[in-house]
């Protein structure tokens, strides 16, 4: 039996629903129109390069990398720009997209779109190069441009890459289908980063509940030098990246400062196969997998999907909406977000789509604080959830820097515990946006 | 229609009520092991402090306070039985009434409800009583197993009051007593012996431990280092004095000890947050309570030291903070 790995902090026991585990990955095919918003990470909005009118094919730049954080925006389909204005995007606000009327796919010309492993690593300055251009973000959700990622500043020293194959959300499939049936890309895609760190081992971290993936991995790691398989704990949330950090190597990232701070990069599977793609086979990053599930969908299943693709056209073809359907769901159903209009297309930070029922999705009204404290036994970060809580209520946001709300990671953990549905991390994010407004 | 809400979108399925469902449940063991042992008098106590509890919530709730009905959630009913269990059983029942009065509207509703009092409310209640009428709340009648009816026993002394009046040196007052009246450890332990309703069974009481542990309501840590404190401090104690006043094995057997440490100090709302504070505060109770039960002219003082302690727990809480992740060394 092999050690298992876990943060001791906190923490919680959730039911993982992962309904969609077994289910192969299917291609979502091509809706009539695609919307390509020119935001897709944190940072500046891409700089737009196309006009309406253009003709576009599957990876043609959309849009260039400008200012801080950015990252390149490549289309998805084969097609025409109809429109580059202001859309409804998921939340109801409006933003930038390029809206594209799809024709039948034709690829960029040097998109390898062949199925062969390619197995041979080209140079340093090859790989940084490409990962620069190929509009790479980190793919767990917080939309960090992995070419910002990996230039490693020259007074910090990194020793040890971690992809992170944890999805510890409920529900979510889609990295472990992912890694089940790209193992080999995933670990080529490690190999490759490890060049650009200019270091020489990667740690595959896989959450103990997949079996079937650790199987996958534990096997073609072998072929790979300096790749090693750690199993981690089925606990919530071992895939933060702090978390999964301390679990591996029993390091903590001091408060305010980077991974790279204590040796460490964090990398998503996804993202590894991303960077495998772009590197190995010129592909930009236009497509992503994406499951689709919930206690009310009607079909569960993870799609590879191309961004830009409407929820609508993914919901369809699960099944629709069912009327018990009450929330729809970006993401996990821990840190995720609920839409308003399921006609705004999926990004490249969306894991999943999640159809839930009221029963699911509940919201109970508010009680007073019974000072259980399952709050702060709970949380990851070690941080006192309630006392932020009565500090954002009585307005004392200068307070709640000395309980540290700057490091809420927004796992969520604080508010799915509490007995008396306090909503903790609300006001744990309310602390963090004020606290940054005021500085 | 889609709903909108903020992250995270499932919850525990675990709410107050639920919660305190599971301490009424734990707490159920001793009322019956009280009921074997003193009859209908002491489930008459049981109905009427849990009944007034829960009617005072009501109506004050309703119409004195205006903040709606509360009893929903239980909690009353967990002061009633709190209550009760800290009452001889030939206590008069109209001072029930004031003790559950003073437990649920002046100790809780008062500051501002469930999670927001300082102190235990079925404390407060107990020790108003205690003081009011030290009469009434120190003649303890003698256990009869399984005989419901009698209802004019005879009192008896409880362990801690015989533990009191030892008195080896001087010559012998009507109080004194001697250790032969000691009861055997195995009737401290089911509960056939002198004392409040509640708190003489001790295997009912672990009963009701083990159940809340196992649906895991509290942790174990309150109630194993107070008890421990208490064991080790009159077990040295015993050891250098071999004065069997000081024997440990019935000091943690009888009085309060085991239902204040298990069902009282652990109370969510008045005990410290961080488990490093909750240690602290239990260890603090057990001192406090063996320096009353040695020292002072009460036999008991598992009450008082933990309504001393609930004083404390703002500061507690203050000073246990938990370890943070990335915290500067």
């Amino acid at each position: 039996m092999p050690k298992i790995n876990t943060f001791p902090l906190g923490g919680i026991h959730i039911a993982k629903e992962k309904l969609t585990a077994l289910s192969p990955i299917m291609d979502a095919g091509v809706p009539e129109y695609v919307y390509i918003p020119i935001k897709q990470h944190i940072g500046s909005p891409a700089k737009i390069l196309v006009n309406k009118g253009d003709k576009v094919k599957i990876g043609t730049l959309l849009a260039d990398a400008d200012g801080i954080c950015s990252a390149d925006i490549h289309s998805s389909v084969a097609g025409e720009v109809v429109a580059i204005e202001p859309t409804e995007g998921a939340d109801g606000y409006y933003e930038n997209m390029i809206t594209i009327k799809t024709a039948p796919d034709e690829y960029e010309p040097d998109i390898d779109t062949r199925t062969e492993i390619i197995r041979d690593i080209p140079e340093r300055e090859v790989i940084i190069h490409k990962i620069l251009h190929s509009g790479i973000v980190g793919l767990g959700g917080a939309g960090f441009p992995t070419p910002i990622k990996i230039n490693i500043p020259q007074n910090k020293k990194v020793k040890c890459l971690i992809i992170n194959g944890i999805e510890c959300e409920p529900y979510l499939t889609a990295d472990e289908r992912l890694m089940a049936e790209k193992a080999e890309e995933i670990i080529i895609g490690a190999k490759i980063l490890n060049k650009a760190l200019g270091i020489q081992n990667a740690i595959i971290a896989l959450d103990q509940n997949k079996p079937e993936v650790i199987e996958i991995m534990e096997k073609i790691s072998k072929v790979y030098v300096g790749v090693n398989v750690k199993i981690c704990a089925t606990k919530y949330p071992q895939g933060g990246e702090k978390q999964l950090i301390k679990a591996i190597t029993g390091k903590e990232v001091p408060s305010g400062k980077l991974p790279m701070d204590v040796g460490c990069i964090v990398q998503n599977a996804a993202t590894a196969f991303a960077v495998y793609e772009a590197v190995q086979k010129n592909k930009p990053l236009y497509e992503r997998i994406i499951t689709i599930s919930g206690d009310e969908c009607r079909h569960p299943a993870n799609y590879r999907v191309r961004i830009g693709t409407p929820a609508e056209y993914l919901i369809e073809k699960s099944g629709g909406i069912s009327p018990q359907v009450t929330q729809i769901i970006y993401g996990g159903p821990m840190m995720g977000a609920s839409i308003v209009n399921i006609k705004a297309p999926v990004n490249k930070l969306i894991g999943g789509i999640l159809l839930l029922s009221d029963q699911k999705a509940q919201k109970l009204p508010m009680g007073n604080c019974i000072r259980c404290g399952k709050c702060a036994d709970s949380c990851p970060m070690g941080l006192q959830p309630y006392l932020i809580g009565k500090f954002v209520q009585n307005n004392l946001i200068e307070a709640t820097k000395s309980c540290y709300a700057m490091d809420c990671i927004e796992c969520g953990c604080c508010a799915y515990v509490c007995p008396s549905s306090i909503p903790l991390l609300d006001y744990c994010k309310i602390a963090k946006a004020e606290l940054k407004r005021k500085n | 229609m889609l709903k909108i809400s903020s992250a995270p979108h499932i919850h525990t399925t675990k709410t107050v009520p639920d919660i305190m469902k599971d301490v009424v449940i734990a707490l159920l063991p001793a009322g019956l092991a009280a009921i074997v042992f003193f009859g209908l008098s002491a489930l008459l106590i049981i109905i009427t402090s849990v009944a007034s509890c829960v009617l005072f919530e009501y109506f004050f709730g309703k119409y004195v306070f205006k903040t709606g009905n509360s009893t929903t959630d239980y909690s009353a009913i967990i002061t009633g039985l709190l209550l009760a269990y800290n009452l001889p059983s030939n206590f008069p029942l109209f001072f029930v009434l004031i003790g559950s009065f003073v437990a649920i509207v002046v100790t809780k509703m008062c500051y501002g409800g469930l999670g927001k009092n300082i102190f235990n409310p079925a404390l407060v209640g107990r020790v108003f009583l205690f003081i009011s009428f030290p009469v009434a709340m120190s003649r303890w009648p003698q256990p009869y197993f399984l005989d419901f009816f009698n209802m004019d026993a005879q009192t008896a002394a409880t362990p801690l009051g015989i533990l009191k009046h030892i008195d080896a040196s001087t010559s012998a007052t009507s109080l004194t007593t001697s250790a032969s009246d000691l009861p055997e450890y195995w009737q401290m332990f089911v509960g056939y012996t002198g004392g409040s309703l509640g708190e003489v069974s001790s295997v009912a009481l672990l009963l009701g431990f083990i159940y809340m542990l196992y649906r895991k309501v509290i942790r174990w840590h309150i109630p194993f280092y107070y008890i421990g404190t208490v064991f080790i401090l009159t077990g040295i104690t015993w050891l250098i004095t071999k004065d069997v006043r000081y024997e440990p094995i019935t000091h943690i057997l009888s009085g309060g000890l085991m239902l204040g440490a298990i069902f009282m100090a652990t109370d969510y709302t008045t005990s410290p947050m961080s488990l490093n504070g909750k240690i602290f505060f239990a260890i603090c109770c057990g001192v406090l309570t063996v320096v009353i039960r040695l020292f002072s002219g009460y036999p008991e003082g598992v009450s008082f030291a933990i309504l001393i302690m609930n004083a404390f727990v703002p500061l507690i809480d203050r000073f246990f903070v938990p370890h943070h992740y990335g915290a500067k060394k």
